[in-house]
Order: C-alpha cells, then structure tokens, then sequence
C-alpha cells in the first residue's frame, strides 16, 4: 500500500511555559547550555530542537515531550 | 513524571521571583565555549604569522636559502593542522543551532570554492581575464562567502 508523504509541523508551547515561571529567554538558555538566539529561534517555531535538547526541555519543565512540543501533519 | 523530573541547577527566589542558576555546569559551558573561541584565534593568528614568515621570510631574512624556506613551510603546514583541530573543538563547543549555521556557511564556502575556483582557472587558462589567477583570490571569495552565509543564517534565526 502506498503512503503519501506528509509534511510535519512543530509547534511548541516554550514560550507560555517560560512565563508561567517568569523566567527570561536568558534564564532558560543558561539552564539548557545554549545561546539566547536558540531559545527565541525555537520558541518562533524557526527551529526544531534536537532530541536531546527536547529531552533537557522536558526535564526542565518536568513535563513530556509530548506537552511542550505538538506536531502537526500536513496533507 | 512530576517526582521523576529534575530541575536542572535552578531555584526560584520567592521573594524576588528571579531565577537563580547554578552555574557549575551552565558556567562550565560558557567558560568552555569562550576558551575553544580564543584558542580558535590564537591558533589562527599563528598561522596568519607563519604564512607571513614563510612568504617574506626568504625574501627578507634568509636570503632565498632552501632548507630555512622549507622549514617555515612546514611550520606553517603544522600550524594550520593545528588550527584545523582547534575550529573543530570550536564548532563541538558550540550549541546545535549555533553549529547548524556553521556548517551551513562552511559548506556554502567549500561548495563556492570548488565551482569557483575551478571556473577561475579555466578563465586564467584561456587568458580571459587580464592578470593570473591566485590562490589567494580564490581564498578571498570564500572567506567573502562564508562571512554572508554567517549573516544569512543569523539573520534566518532572529
């Protein structure tokens, strides 16, 4: 049976996650060893963290994955 | 999940509602990626100033005599390895989009050199252009092009 391919979205719900704790865009870049652009740029949806960076997330935030980052398929 | 997760060197000072870090391992980071930075510039430095002795060295200090030529060739040669190992523990230091962006630019400039550089000598051998082609024209263009794909990436993730 063939499938056709789809396209997939990330949203993510970072940035309400990190104002329901007040913490700056700073704040959480230095918990996550990264830079400041990484967390606006992925927050922005322009970019989709890497697993283990989602998992460091998760963690952060002490919830799954699946809370924080939603996927959408596009037909 | 909620008793399994750890919060990662964080508290929160409630009566300022600040987030405090502990910097043990987010200040490790930093200090490293500030460290492999300035090595990356030291051991670049060193190779612009070897490359410097070995171009002028035979004019200017040895008289043109082979054996010390040849040494400040080799010098040069090493440094650079060296300064081949030092950008890539630059780029590991670096976080995964600061990296994502490097090696975009890198490519785009390897990919510009070698399509460049080949059609350039083509020019040259067939006298299409009024003055021999170097080397170092060919290094210009890709620090020019590896310089815009820097921009292009900073700007793509503002």
């Amino acid at each position: 049976m063939r499938r056709r391919l789809e396209a997939v979205s990330v949203r993510n719900r970072l940035k309400v996650l990190r104002a329901e704790r007040d913490w700056t865009q700073a704040d959480l870049a230095q918990a996550l060893e990264v830079s400041r652009q990484t967390v606006n740029a992925i927050e922005t949806g322009k970019y989709d963290p890497s697993l283990p960076l989602a998992f460091k997330l998760a963690r952060l935030f002490c919830l799954s994955i699946e809370a924080i980052f939603q996927d959408e398929i596009e037909l | 999940m909620q008793n399994d997760c750890v919060v990662l060197h964080l508290l929160n000072d409630k009566d300022t509602n600040q987030l405090i870090s502990h910097s043990h391992a987010t200040g490790a980071w930093a200090a490293r990626m500030i460290r492999s930075t300035v090595g990356l510039a030291a051991w670049t430095a060193a190779w612009v100033a070897t490359l410097a002795l070995a171009t002028f060295g035979p004019g200017a200090l040895w008289k043109d005599a082979t054996t010390p030529t040849l040494l400040a060739i080799g010098v040069n040669v090493l440094v650079g390895v060296g300064m081949l190992f030092a950008n890539k523990r630059h780029l590991l230091d670096l976080d995964e989009l600061q990296r994502a962006i490097q090696l975009d630019a890198m490519a785009w400039a390897l990919g510009a050199g070698v399509v460049g550089g080949v059609a350039w000598t083509l020019y040259d051998r067939h006298g299409l252009v009024g003055f021999d082609a170097r080397i170092s024209h060919l290094l210009m263009f890709m620090a020019v092009v590896y310089l815009a794909g820097c921009v292009a990436g900073l700007r793509r993730y503002r």
